[in-house]
């Protein structure tokens, strides 16, 4: 691409720039999803025009609403140093609640709605208080509290589908704004999603919001930093688990009540997170690209669907895409980060890397390969502080 | 802090491979044909079987034979064998192995299952029924039976396969005990059970499917296929037959796997109709087809032809969109009749040993009436239980509670 255009004009970029940053942003960490998931849409149109109509487009983007909106919950898990592995069952026990306690009866929707975010919020305060206090690795914790949710729901459904709640219930998840031009429907869930990206935003721009990032890149400086870790890690908790009530109440409307639903999704929110550079660990990351993540993922298995890869070894293609998409993500991270370790001097613009940054970038992107050490002794960023 | 981040992410990593694995079901399950089976269907992937196909297709027509309005007590093509050593007096102890209620149709049955029970014990022919679910794993349930073996104290086993090649040694032990062996649904690769109970099977199924869009639908049409999952033999051989007979009639199909999860077929819809028409919906069994309908209300698309299932959920969405529609059956009744066995084996009456029950699909023309007579039902519920004539009906069903 255009990284290696030298900012030669003196004062005011030229196009020639701007192109050039827009080259290096997509290559960058935060941009590299993006890249991703241009080349998949674009794929997909290629094979199949239809795709690119505004009817169509945004029907994907309400297929995609609650996994992103689970991937927006599991980035502030991870970038603040934890893993969520509960959401899928919190998604599904979610599910299996709202199917077998609304049923037809529609006065019921309001109070069991609000039953359901209460329950999501305990789950995410056990979780955090289990993770704060006891001090027992969030994957551990949540893993449990996976198999527990799933064994109660395995308990009271037998493991198959009951009815589906109220249709006016399902409206959130399957109707929508109609008769809009252009788009022909506006489904309620991309509303519900923009609303919640929009949320998740402002929220990691607020103070609370980068204590979380904080808290994930140095547990011990925010601790001297005088930050109340059990409370910030155990609000990520919550903040997770309500975001897969959301997506649960999401996917009612969508699709139905069955046990099966939303399992298998706190491995596709982990996977996008990570497809949109978030470092696993903790305290790097942008929700934008995890959601973004999420879109390039079920693009992914969207494109697979159009190519008409045999069902047989489609799980196995899948798999091999997404490990070559994250590693190129963490390679191109990788890359950035020692280039922007050079850039660090004071002084220097942060969206413009010096020469050298540019160089390195391009080889780390032609070979797709971590870019030679630099010589600088605060190169590499990975040595971070503490334990 | 390095170190903890590759800890954790191995770990996840881990954790990723091992729900897949779980997911696998054990490939080496071959047909299960009564002619010994031939050792290469251990590697090859080709479900499809010549003469279990003809076999099958030629039960379809046959008249059973039995008492008229018992159906899971009739039987096609029977050989008979003789059960005077197993005859003796008094209330037995049945154990039943189950594969697991984790889908409707089996808790269905379950529910059926344990009515009849209740009809048996106050006959006095059965004493009680001790039951190890497996929960779909075939290690807990060779556990399950090696348990009844030497611990159960039982006097019949009962046994529903969760796969037939894993599930065979198992079995054969179970017969080895000199007790009576009763195996029904799913198949093994051993003929000493004293009968093995099963609806007509698979091919009849994707015989009867593929038939009806073949004459709904022209040449060149498309047809999504949504299957279950990969690997068990009675959803295989429904797929074998259909997919032969949409090819030899020139019908564009293409199958996925859904694992019965309606946001998956919703996508899969979605996207199908996106790529361009489909013109019939074919299903290897009916959990989620609600999903697969809405997905062209929501597309805008018109109606498919479409094969579901006799779950309720289907033929009323059937009934209500006005779809063109095949309701095919996999006799769910067939639950009840392996403890009726039971009752005939210990009275000395001699027993079908392989037990094949009437396999029809509900059509266009029945679906009032299997509507009317499950007005009240659970979504989940199965038209052709046939449960009619038991105590607690239809209060049982209705409320759905799993025993």
């Amino acid at each position: 691409m255009t990284a290696t255009a030298p900012r030669t004009d003196a004062g005011r970029p030229g196009a020639v720039d701007r192109l050039a940053r827009f080259g290096r942003t997509l290559v960058s960490p935060r941009g590299a999803v993006f890249l991703l998931l241009i080349v998949l849409l674009v794929a997909i149109t290629v094979m199949n025009p239809s795709f690119a109509e505004p009817g169509q487009l945004i029907r994907f983007v309400q297929r995609v609403a609650p996994v992103a909106i689970v991937a927006i919950g599991q980035y502030f898990v991870i970038v603040g140093g934890e893993f969520d592995l509960s959401m899928g069952s919190v998604v599904t026990a979610q599910v299996v609640i709202a199917g077998n306690l609304i049923g037809q009866d529609e006065s019921k929707i309001v109070p069991v709605t609000l039953f359901m975010f209460a329950f999501g919020a305990l789950i995410g305060l056990i979780n955090g208080l289990v993770v704060s206090f006891l001090r027992v690795p969030s994957f551990i914790v949540t893993l449990g509290m996976m198999l527990a949710l799933l064994g109660a729901v395995l308990y009271w459904t037998g493991g198959a589908a009951t009815g589906n709640p109220a249709d006016s219930f399902r409206e959130i998840g399957r109707g929508g704004i109609r008769d809009i031009p252009v788009l022909e429907i506006l489904p309620w869930s991309v509303v519900v999603l923009a609303v919640a990206l929009a949320l998740a935003i402002w929220f990691a721009r607020r103070p609370f919001g980068r204590t979380i990032i904080a808290l994930g890149d140095n547990p011990v400086t925010a601790r001297y930093a005088g930050v109340r870790v059990w409370w910030v890690k155990t609000s990520t908790f919550i903040i997770s688990s309500l975001s897969a009530t959301v997506a649960g109440i999401l996917l009612v409307g969508y699709a139905g009540v069955h046990p099966s639903v939303g399992r298998g999704y706190e491995f596709t929110a982990i996977t996008a997170v990570v497809l949109g550079g978030v470092v696993l660990g903790g305290g790097r990351g942008w929700v934008v690209a995890a959601a973004a993540g999420a879109f390039a993922l079920e693009a992914l298995f969207t494109l697979l669907n159009f190519a008409g890869v045999p069902s047989t070894y489609r799980d196995a293609v899948q798999g091999a895409i997404i490990i070559l998409a994250v590693a190129y993500a963490a390679t191109t991270f990788r890359a950035r980060r020692r280039g922007r370790a050079l850039e660090t001097s004071p002084g220097g613009p942060p969206h413009a890397p010096g020469p050298d940054a540019s160089k390195e970038q391009a080889a780390a992107e032609a070979s797709a390969r971590p870019a030679p050490v630099p010589s600088t002794p605060r190169a590499d960023n990975d040595t971070k502080g503490g334990s | 802090m390095r170190r903890r981040i590759t800890v954790a992410s191995a770990m996840i990593g881990a954790l990723a491979l091992f729900t897949l694995a779980g997911c696998t079901t054990d490939p080496n399950v071959s047909e299960n044909t009564e002619s010994a089976a031939p050792e290469e269907t251990e590697e090859s992937v080709d479900w499809f079987d010549q003469a279990l196909f003809d076999k099958q297709d030629a039960e379809r027509d046959v008249v059973p034979e039995g008492p008229e309005n018992e159906p899971y007590l009739q039987y096609i093509n029977a050989e008979f064998v003789d059960t005077s050593q197993f005859a003796s007096q008094g209330a037995k102890k049945a154990c039943f192995a189950n594969a697991s209620i984790s889908n409707p149709w089996r808790q269905t049955g379950w529910i059926t299952m344990n009515q009849q029970l209740q009809v048996l014990q106050e006959a006095g022919a059965i004493s009680e029924m001790e039951t190890r679910d497996a929960q779909d794993s075939d290690d807990t349930q060779i556990a399950d039976i090696d348990y009844f073996i030497n611990e159960g104290n039982c006097d019949v086993f009962i046994i529903s396969p969760n796969s037939t090649a894993a599930m065979t040694p198992a079995v054969q032990r179970a017969c080895d005990t000199g007790k009576p062996v009763i195996v029904f649904d799913r198949g093994v690769e051993t003929d000493c059970p004293v009968t093995f109970i099963h609806p007509i099977g698979g091919f009849a199924w994707g015989i009867d499917t593929a038939e009806f869009l073949i004459e709904n639908l022209n040449e060149g049409d498309k047809v999504v296929a949504l299957r279950i999952l990969p690997g068990v033999d009675v959803l295989e051989q429904r797929w074998a037959a259909a997919d032969k007979l949409f090819e030899e009639a020139g019908i564009e199909a293409v199958d996925y796997f859904t694992g019965a999860d309606p946001a998956e077929i919703k996508k899969i819809i979605s996207d199908e109709l996106a790529k361009g028409d489909v013109q019939g919906v074919w299903m290897d069994a009916g959990d989620g087809a609600v999903a697969a309908i809405e997905a062209f209300e929501d597309a805008g698309a018109d109606y498919p032809v479409m094969t579901g299932e006799d779950e309720m959920s289907f033929l009323r969405k059937w009934k209500e969109t006005g779809l063109t529609g095949l309701a095919p059956v996999y006799s769910n009744f067939q639950w009840r009749t392996p403890l009726l066995a039971a009752q005939m084996i210990f009275a000395g009456q001699q027993v079908p040993s392989e037990w094949v029950l009437p396999q029809s699909p509900i059509t266009a023309e029945e679906v009032d009436e299997y509507l009317a007579l499950n007005e009240n039902m659970p979504d989940g519920h199965y038209a052709k239980f046939g449960g009619e004539n038991l105590p607690g009906y239809p209060q049982v069903w209705e409320d759905r509670v799993i025993p």
